[in-house]
C-alpha cells in the first residue's frame, strides 16, 4: 500500500467521522431542540402542540391545585411572567423545591388553546438562584430591571397575581 | 498557630514560590545551566508545602467553629457534623479554587519527586509550566475569591450549608474529580516542554502515558461519583442529566480517554506526535474552561451553587492566556516536530488512530450540545435547552461503531495486519454478541436499547476473549494458563479490564433505558404492582433528626408472596433554613435498583394520603460498576514495569545537545 492510498484511508476515516457527527447534529437540531417560552409568548403564539417546550415563570400564589386521577397525583398551577399565566397540568411529584411564588421551569408541551401538559417541572436550586431563563423573562415583561437593583426577594412575589402585575408594570419593582 | 492569617500568608509565599518555579527553571533549561534548573524540584515541593500549610488553616479554621473567617461563618455552622466541617472547606466556591491549587502543587511535587529519570532540561521545563499554571490560579485566589477574608463583626453562629451538599458522596466527589482534572494538567505540562523543545520521541510517550492514565482514573471516579450521587441524592430516578456541569467533566474524560489512547502509537511506533501534543493540549484546556466557565455561571445549569459574574473577567483572562498561549506555542512550534510515519488502515495503530477520531468526534457532539444553547442566547437572544433526546440522537449511533471495534482493536497486531485471522478469533464472541442481541429484541424496545446491549456484550467478550487467548487457555493445562496469566503485561491485562468495564457500563445503561416508574398518591395500607413486585405502604411516622423532623415511610415489597425488603423512604424538613430535602431509599440486588421516594402528605390528618414514586431500574449499579472497573483496569497497568512513573530511558543519552532550542 502506497504512502498516499493510506493518507486516503486516513482522510476518509475523518471525514465519515465527522461528516456523520455533523449530520446528526443537524438532524437533531431540527427536532429535539427545545426553546423557551414566557407564558406571554404562549398566549400570543402557542407552539405547535407536538413540540416539546420549556415554561418558565413565577408560580401565582393561591393558583396550586392537588388532584387525584384513579390513584395518580395531578398537580394544577398558573405560571406567570407578570403579562399573561398560563395553566400546567402535571402528573407526579412536585419537586421539594416548589413554592408558590416563587420561579419554576417546566418542560412539556403546549395544548390548546393555553393549557400546558408538563413531563417535567424544575423548581430552583436555592433561596438566592434563580433560572437565567426566568430571570430574562422578568426582565422582558418589564416586572424587573436590573439596573434598579437585584431581583426582589421571593417573599415579595407571593401576592403576584396577573392583575397585580400589570399595574406594577409601569414602576419597575422596587429592589427589597 | 494555625491561624486564618497564616494561611493567608502561605498562599501568598505560594503564589511567589509559583512563579520564580515558573520563570527559573525555564531560563536556566534554555541556557542549559544545570544550577538554575536543580532548582525546579525544590521550589514545587517548597510550593505544594506551603499551599499544605494554606489548606490545613483553612481546615482547621473550619473545625474550631472561627466565623470570624467570612468563608466559614457562610457555609458552617456549629452544629454542624465534623466530617462536613472538613469537607465543607471544599465545598464552596474559595475552598474549592484552593484544592484546585494544592492538586496541582502535589501534581508539581509529585513530578519533582518520581520524575528522577527525566532528562534535567525536560523536568525542569516540566515543573516550570506547572508553575506557571499555579501561579494563576493562585493569583485568582488571592485577588478575587480569598478564602481566608474575615468579617467584622463575627457572627456567633454560621450560617450553615445547603443540606443537600450534607452527604458522604459530594464530601468525596470534588477532591476525586478534581484530582482528575488537574492531573492533566501534567500530560500538558509535558507537551508545553515538549513543543519548547521541539522534540517528541518514544520516552516522551512512555513518560506523559502514566500521568495521563492516573489522571483519567480519577477522572473515570470523579464523574461516576457523581452521576451516583445524582441518582441516590436527588432523587429523581436518573443518572445523568446532560446538563453543563456533567458535560463539562465528560468533555475532558473523552480526549483524555483519546490521549491515553494516541500516546500508545507515540510510544511504541513514533507516530501521531503532533496529534497526541494536541490532544493533551485540548483535554487540559477542556478540563480549565469546563470547570471555570461553569463556576462563573456563564452556562446556566441547575447545579448553579456558587454564581458569580463578577469573577467572569479573571478566569476569561487566565483562560485565554493559557489555552490561547499554548495554542499558539503549538501553531509556531509543531512544524518543528518531525512528522512520524504513515500506517496501514488495518493495524493496532490504525485501530488506535480510528478510537481517536470516533472519540473525538463524540467529543465534538457534546460539546456542540453544550455550547450551543450559551451561543445562541448571546448572539440571537434566543433561548433554547438541549437535553437527553438530543445527546441520545447524536452521541448512541458514534459510540456504537466505537465499541464494535474496541472488540478487536487490541487483537490486532501492530504495522501489518490482516482482518480475517482477528475475527476467527473473535467468532465465539460474535456469536455471543448474536445471541445478546436475539435476546434483546425480546427483552427491550428501542432500537438503539438493543443495538446498545448488544454492542456491550460484544465488548465484554472480546475482552474475555483476548484474556483467553493470550492465556491460551482451554489449549494448554488450566495451571499453566494460570501461569501465564501471571506473566502476561499488566498493561495488557489492564487494558481487558477497561474495556470490558466500557461493555459493564454500556450493558447498565442499556438496561436503564427500560426503567420503569409509577407516581401514585395513596393512603397507608395501599398494594402497588411494578415490574413483578408489590409493594405495600405499611406505615408513615414522624422522626425527629438533630436538625429536622423526618416524615419515614415504611414500604414493603414482596415478589411472588416472598418478602425482598423493607424501605424507608423519607423526607426531612430542617428547621433553620425553611428547606427540605427527599431521603431516597434504594435496595439492590446488583441486577436491579428497587427504588422508593416519599413526596407530600395531603389530606386531612384523620385520613392522610402520600404520593409516593417507585422505580424499577434494571442493571442500574452495573452503570457506576463498570466505571470503578475502567479504572480499576487503568490502575492495573500503571502497576506494569513499564509504566513507572520516570522508568523508561531515552534511546540516546545525549537529550540536551539533541533539541532544537
Amino acid at each position: 500500500m502506497t504512502r498516499k492510498t493510506r493518507r486516503l484511508w486516513l482522510v476518509i476515516a475523518c471525514v465519515a467521522c465527522l461528516g456523520t457527527a455533523a449530520a446528526l447534529i443537524l438532524r437533531a437540531f431540527s427536532s429535539d431542540i427545545v426553546f423557551f417560552v414566557t407564558p406571554s409568548q404562549v398566549e400570543a403564539s402557542p407552539p405547535p402542540t407536538d413540540r416539546t417546550v420549556k415554561l418558565g415563570g413565577m408560580v401565582v400564589a393561591g393558583s396550586v391545585k392537588r388532584e387525584k386521577h384513579g390513584e395518580t397525583p395531578v398537580a394544577t398551577f398558573a405560571v406567570t411572567d407578570g403579562q399573561a399565566a398560563v395553566t400546567v397540568h402535571y402528573e407526579g411529584i412536585l419537586p421539594d423545591l416548589f413554592r408558590e411564588g416563587q420561579s419554576v421551569v417546566a418542560i412539556g408541551t403546549v395544548q390548546p388553546p393555553h393549557e400546558f401538559m408538563a413531563s417535567e417541572v424544575l423548581a430552583k436550586h436555592d433561596e438566592t438562584y434563580m433560572p437565567k431563563e426566568v430571570a430574562e423573562a422578568l426582565k422582558k415583561s418589564g416586572k424587573w430591571d436590573p439596573r434598579f437593583g437585584p431581583p426582589p426577594s421571593a417573599a415579595s412575589w407571593n401576592n403576584m397575581t396577573v392583575q397585580d402585575a400589570s399595574k406594577t408594570l409601569s414602576a419597575p419593582a422596587a429592589p427589597n | 498557630m494555625l491561624s486564618p492569617e497564616l494561611g493567608h500568608y502561605a498562599l501568598a509565599l505560594a503564589c511567589v514560590l509559583a512563579a520564580v518555579q515558573g520563570i527559573i527553571p525555564l531560563i536556566g533549561a534554555s541556557r542549559r545551566d544545570a544550577r538554575l534548573m536543580a532548582l525546579a524540584p525544590g521550589l514545587a515541593i517548597g510550593q505544594m508545602i506551603a499551599l499544605g500549610t494554606s489548606f490545613l488553616s483553612l481546615i482547621y479554621a473550619a473545625v474550631t467553629d472561627d466565623f470570624s473567617v467570612q468563608n466559614i461563618a457562610e457555609n458552617s455552622a456549629v452544629s454542624k457534623p465534623l466530617l462536613y466541617k472538613i469537607t465543607g472547606v471544599w465545598g464552596n466556591h474559595e475552598g474549592s479554587i484552593l484544592l484546585w491549587a494544592l492538586i496541582l502543587g502535589l501534581c508539581g511535587a509529585a513530578v519533582a519527586a518520581f520524575g528522577r529519570n527525566l532528562p534535567s532540561a525536560l523536568r525542569a521545563r516540566v515543573i516550570a509550566v506547572l508553575g506557571l499554571v499555579a501561579t494563576g490560579f493562585e493569583l485568582f485566589c488571592l485577588t478575587t475569591s480569598d478564602p481566608f477574608a474575615r468579617i467584622w463583626p463575627a457572627p456567633m453562629d454560621g450560617q450553615g450549608m445547603n443540606p443537600l451538599l450534607q452527604d458522604p458522596g459530594l464530601a468525596f466527589h470534588p477532591p476525586i474529580l478534581y484530582t482528575g482534572y488537574v492531573g492533566f494538567a501534567v500530560p500538558f505540562a509535558f507537551a508545553i516542554a515538549a513543543l519548547i523543545e521541539g522534540r517528541v520521541d518514544a520516552a516522551w510517550g512512555r513518560w506523559v502515558r502514566p500521568w495521563a492514565v492516573a489522571a483519567w482514573c480519577f477522572l473515570t471516579c470523579g464523574i461516576a461519583m457523581g452521576s451516583w450521587w445524582s441518582y441516590y441524592v436527588l432523587g429523581w430516578g436518573g443518572y445523568w442529566f446532560w446538563d453543563p456541569v456533567e458535560n463539562a467533566s465528560l468533555i475532558p474524560w473523552l480526549t483524555g480517554t483519546a490521549l491515553i489512547h494516541s500516546a500508545i502509537v507515540v510510544e511504541k511506533r513514533e507516530a501521531l506526535k503532533i496529534w497526541t501534543v494536541l490532544l493533551a493540549i485540548a483535554t487540559f484546556s477542556f478540563s480549565l474552561s469546563g470547570t471555570f466557565l461553569v463556576r462563573s455561571g456563564i452556562l446556566n445549569s441547575v447545579h448553579a451553587f456558587a454564581n458569580d459574574p463578577a469573577r467572569g473577567v479573571f478566569i476569561l483572562g487566565l483562560l485565554g492566556v493559557v489555552i490561547g498561549g499554548s495554542l499558539a506555542l503549538f501553531a509556531y512550534r509543531a512544524p518543528a516536530l518531525t512528522a512520524g510515519g504513515l500506517f496501514a488502515p488495518i493495524s493496532r495503530e490504525g485501530a488506535l488512530v480510528l478510537n481517536n477520531i470516533l472519540l473525538c468526534s463524540l467529543c465534538a457532539v457534546v460539546l456542540t450540545g453544550t455550547m450551543y444553547p450559551p451561543f445562541m442566547s448571546l448572539l440571537f437572544d434566543r433561548t433554547i435547552s438541549v437535553g437527553k433526546p438530543f445527546f441520545d440522537a447524536t452521541t448512541i449511533p458514534l459510540a456504537l461503531p466505537l465499541f464494535i471495534f474496541m472488540g478487536f482493536g487490541p487483537m490486532l497486531p501492530w504495522k501489518r495486519a490482516q482482518l480475517w485471522p482477528v475475527l476467527q478469533k473473535l467468532w465465539i464472541a460474535a456469536i455471543v454478541a448474536a445471541l445478546a442481541c436475539a435476546v434483546a429484541v425480546f427483552e427491550l424496545s428501542g432500537v438503539l436499547a438493543i443495538l446498545c446491549a448488544a454492542a456491550a456484550i460484544w465488548v465484554i467478550a472480546a475482552s474475555i476473549t483476548d484474556m483467553a487467548g493470550r492465556m491460551r487457555l482451554f489449549r494448554v493445562p488450566f495451571a499453566t494458563s494460570i501461569q501465564r496469566a501471571r506473566m502476561l503485561p499488566r498493561a495488557i491485562v489492564g487494558t481487558a479490564i477497561a474495556h470490558a468495564g466500557v461493555g459493564i457500563t454500556v450493558l447498565g445503561l442499556a438496561a436503564m433505558s427500560q426503567a420503569q416508574h409509577k407516581i401514585v398518591e395513596v393512603p397507608i395500607g395501599t398494594t402497588e404492582q411494578l415490574a413483578g413486585y408489590t409493594w405495600t405502604l405499611k406505615a408513615v411516622e414522624q422522626e425527629p433528626g438533630p436538625n429536622y423532623t423526618a416524615m419515614v415511610a415504611t414500604l414493603e415489597v414482596r415478589h411472588n408472596g416472598h418478602l425482598v425488603t423493607v424501605m424507608h423512604p423519607s423526607k426531612r424538613s430542617f428547621n433553620s433554613q425553611n428547606q427540605t430535602t427527599t431521603n431516597v431509599a434504594i435496595h439492590t440486588n446488583m441486577l436491579a435498583d428497587l427504588y422508593g421516594v416519599l413526596g407530600d402528605k395531603h389530606g386531612p390528618d384523620t385520613n392522610p394520603t402520600y404520593v409516593l414514586r417507585l422505580h424499577y431500574n434494571p442493571l442500574a449499579p452495573w452503570m457506576w460498576l463498570g466505571a470503578l472497573i475502567m479504572a480499576f483496569g487503568g490502575a492495573l497497568s500503571l502497576s506494569d514495569r513499564r509504566m513507572r512513573v520516570g522508568a523508561p530511558q531515552r534511546a540516546k543519552p545525549s537529550s540536551a545537545t539533541a533539541s532544537v532550542s
